[in-house]
């Protein structure tokens, strides 16, 4: 009985017809959309169209202050002949291959390192990642200060224990420089890897290690066979993540040597910058940056099938 | 996120000691952890931070024995002066620099969370027609580089009327922030129980208050990390700085010290470091303040 006169009360408006405007508030598809528009702006204004602009103006004579006309591959074309080019693509392969190398071995190591029991344990760690903490660009000026040409610290140190005669020219010299720029990055990149890597070891079941143990594996032996194994697919996808971010550096050899001396630690991405922006050319510019596309897209490739192989190890559940 | 302070384990960073490797290591004889740990973890240590103790005592070395390597020990000051800290403060536009970088990772950071937020709870809980391969595609957005945008960007932000202001930063920063924090805020709202949601509908919660009172509030590990995070990315950001800002007062602490330092004078050196650390000490302060979330925010993205 009370219901009825509750639905009396309340029933005096009349029941409104679901509109199209109730629709977009309740469905989950257009919820979902509206809860996408700020990202979806952001992404697709500053992300996906610069992306494409930038294709396109490899395609173009564009310059600073002036539009430029469709020239179809003359800018590749130039840049096929041109040593510079070369000579950056040579470099960028050089400092990502020996940097991401020398990053994993000695990251791997001091994760390793640090995944033993010691006092100051957490200190220790959280000291670690300082390099990565520090802007590039302020540690970068560190090293400048570090590999000066007169008021090294290191040639100083290494004179007085009498290990060489002279100064060494760490910026001035082709393969110096190079070694130099190389050995920034590794630094700065290292307690990145040995954190994340860290972290995976931490997942890896202590009971694993006491069976290994009780079956009679030597310390090689568990690493080989128990850590090494458990740790490939993070060990991918951190190592896809090095990969790419040294292939694209750009303040490191800013700072350091601006790509000189000669030329000789430009990588693609410091050539690009002093044509298209100090130069003024944008389209040969944006063309060496295209260049660089078809690499990322490898490391893209290998990260994906990390990833993949990872779920698979999991029994398939999305971690 | 196996590391996520949320989640009640002890992180990396954690006191408590339940190690993994722990269980083993009074196998042990103290010698051998010697040579295989103490000595070359140490090495390691010096070499990681010797550029900063570098740069923090040229900062406090009076200029003669900043380049005299012969008659000081260059190793040690036993005069230190704050000559070059206050010339940076005082003779330099750097406070206005610091004002600048803060202003602008602030402005990006906030927008870019809020935009994070919202994409990703759409992603994880209101799994929309297609929401897996939007995630896809802002994985992928995380892997293209400043460096091959800046270009065509600096043509855009010249289009829109922006080049040379804050807004300039403000607005493309994101692109690199918002890829990040959406996959790392996924990976939080995963771990919210869903019967949370699903009781809040039934007591007529709207999707916009269950996400503002319910999972919001219990992210908020999540939110620190990725702020966190994205603070500290922007202000190492270099490229986008360098090309779309040319006027010496809205520059950021990075580009500045790179331009207007560099000027060929011989004692310019304990300015520089002075500037470089003054503008490393917020972001370490930041870091050592929430260390278990910055490392929670690294590793996750990486894992996820």
């Amino acid at each position: 009985m009370t219901d009825v006169a509750a639905d009396r009360r309340l029933g005096k408006r009349p029941a409104r017809d679901i509109t199209a405007w109730d629709r977009l508030k309740v469905n989950r598809n257009w919820l979902g959309a509206w809860y996408m528009v700020p990202a979806a702006a952001f992404l697709l204004l500053f992300l996906a169209y610069p992306l494409l602009l930038g294709v396109w103006l490899s395609f173009t004579d564009t310059r600073i202050g002036q539009a430029g006309e469709f020239v179809g591959l003359e800018n590749y074309e130039w840049l096929w002949e041109d040593s510079v080019f070369w000579m950056s693509v040579f470099n960028t392969l050089l400092y990502t291959g020996v940097a991401s190398i020398i990053k994993f071995a000695v990251g791997l190591y001091l994760a390793l390192l640090l995944n033993r029991h010691m006092p100051f344990k957490a200190i220790i760690r959280a000291v670690v990642l300082i390099p990565f903490i520090v802007p590039t660009v302020l540690s970068a000026i560190a090293f400048w200060w570090l590999y000066d040409s007169q008021f090294s610290i290191i040639s100083w140190t290494l004179r007085q224990l009498g290990l060489i005669a002279a100064n060494i020219n760490f910026l001035g010299d082709v393969w110096n420089a190079r070694w130099s720029t190389i050995f920034a990055n590794i630094w700065r990149g290292v307690p990145f890897v040995a954190i994340t890597l860290l972290a995976g070891l931490q997942t890896i079941s202590p009971s694993l290690y006491e069976a290994a143990t009780i079956d009679g594996a030597r310390s090689w032996q568990m690493f080989r066979h128990v850590t090494f194994p458990l740790l490939t697919p993070i060990i991918a996808v951190v190592m896809t993540f090095s990969v790419l971010f040294t292939f694209t550096d750009f303040q490191l050899i800013w700072v350091l040597t601006r790509g000189g001396p000669v030329n000789a630690t430009h990588l693609m991405a410091t050539l690009s910058y002093q044509r298209a922006i100090l130069g003024g050319y944008l389209g040969e510019g944006a063309a060496i940056a295209t260049a660089m596309i078809p690499f990322l897209l490898a490391a893209i490739m290998i990260s994906w099938f990390g990833l993949q192989r990872r779920k698979w190890q999991q029994g398939g559940s999305d971690g | 996120m196996a590391d996520a302070p949320a989640a009640g384990k002890p992180g990396l960073f954690g006191r408590r000691s339940t190690d993994p490797s722990d269980s083993m290591s009074y196998l042990e004889s103290v010698p051998r952890r010697l040579v295989t740990l103490y000595l070359p973890l140490s090495i390691i240590l010096l070499v990681l931070l010797f550029p900063f103790y570098w740069m923090a005592l040229t900062s406090i070395k009076p200029d003669e024995q900043l380049l005299d390597l012969e008659k000081f020990n260059p190793f040690w000051t036993p005069t230190p002066t704050l000559k070059h800290i206050a010339k940076l403060l005082f003779e330099t536009n750097y406070l206005n620099w610091l004002w600048n970088t803060m202003f602008v990772a602030i402005a990006a950071t906030i927008l870019s969370i809020i935009a994070s937020v919202l994409a990703a709870y759409a992603m994880v809980r209101l799994r929309y027609k297609g929401a897996q391969w939007v995630g896809g595609a802002i994985f992928l957005a995380y892997l293209i580089p400043p460096s091959i945008l800046f270009i065509p960007l600096s043509t855009v932000v010249f289009q829109y009327g922006l080049f040379d202001t804050p807004f300039a930063l403000i607005l493309t920063y994101p692109t690199i922030l918002i890829p990040f924090s959406t996959w790392l805020l996924m990976g939080y709202f995963k771990t919210i129980p869903y019967e949370l949601e699903e009781c809040a509908l039934i007591d007529g919660a709207s999707r916009w208050q269950i996400m503002t009172k319910i999972v919001l509030p219990l992210s908020i590990p999540g939110l620190i990390s990725a702020f966190i995070f994205c603070f500290t990315l922007c202000w190492n950001e270099f490229i986008y700085a360098l090309t779309f800002i040319s006027s010496t007062h809205n520059k950021t602490v990075p580009v500045a010290i790179v331009n207007e330092f560099t000027d060929g004078d011989i004692y310019r050196w304990g300015s520089l470091m002075a500037g470089a650390l003054v503008g490393s000490l917020p972001l370490v302060a930041l870091y050592a303040f929430f260390v278990e979330h910055y490392v929670s925010a690294m590793t996750g993205a990486v894992k996820e």
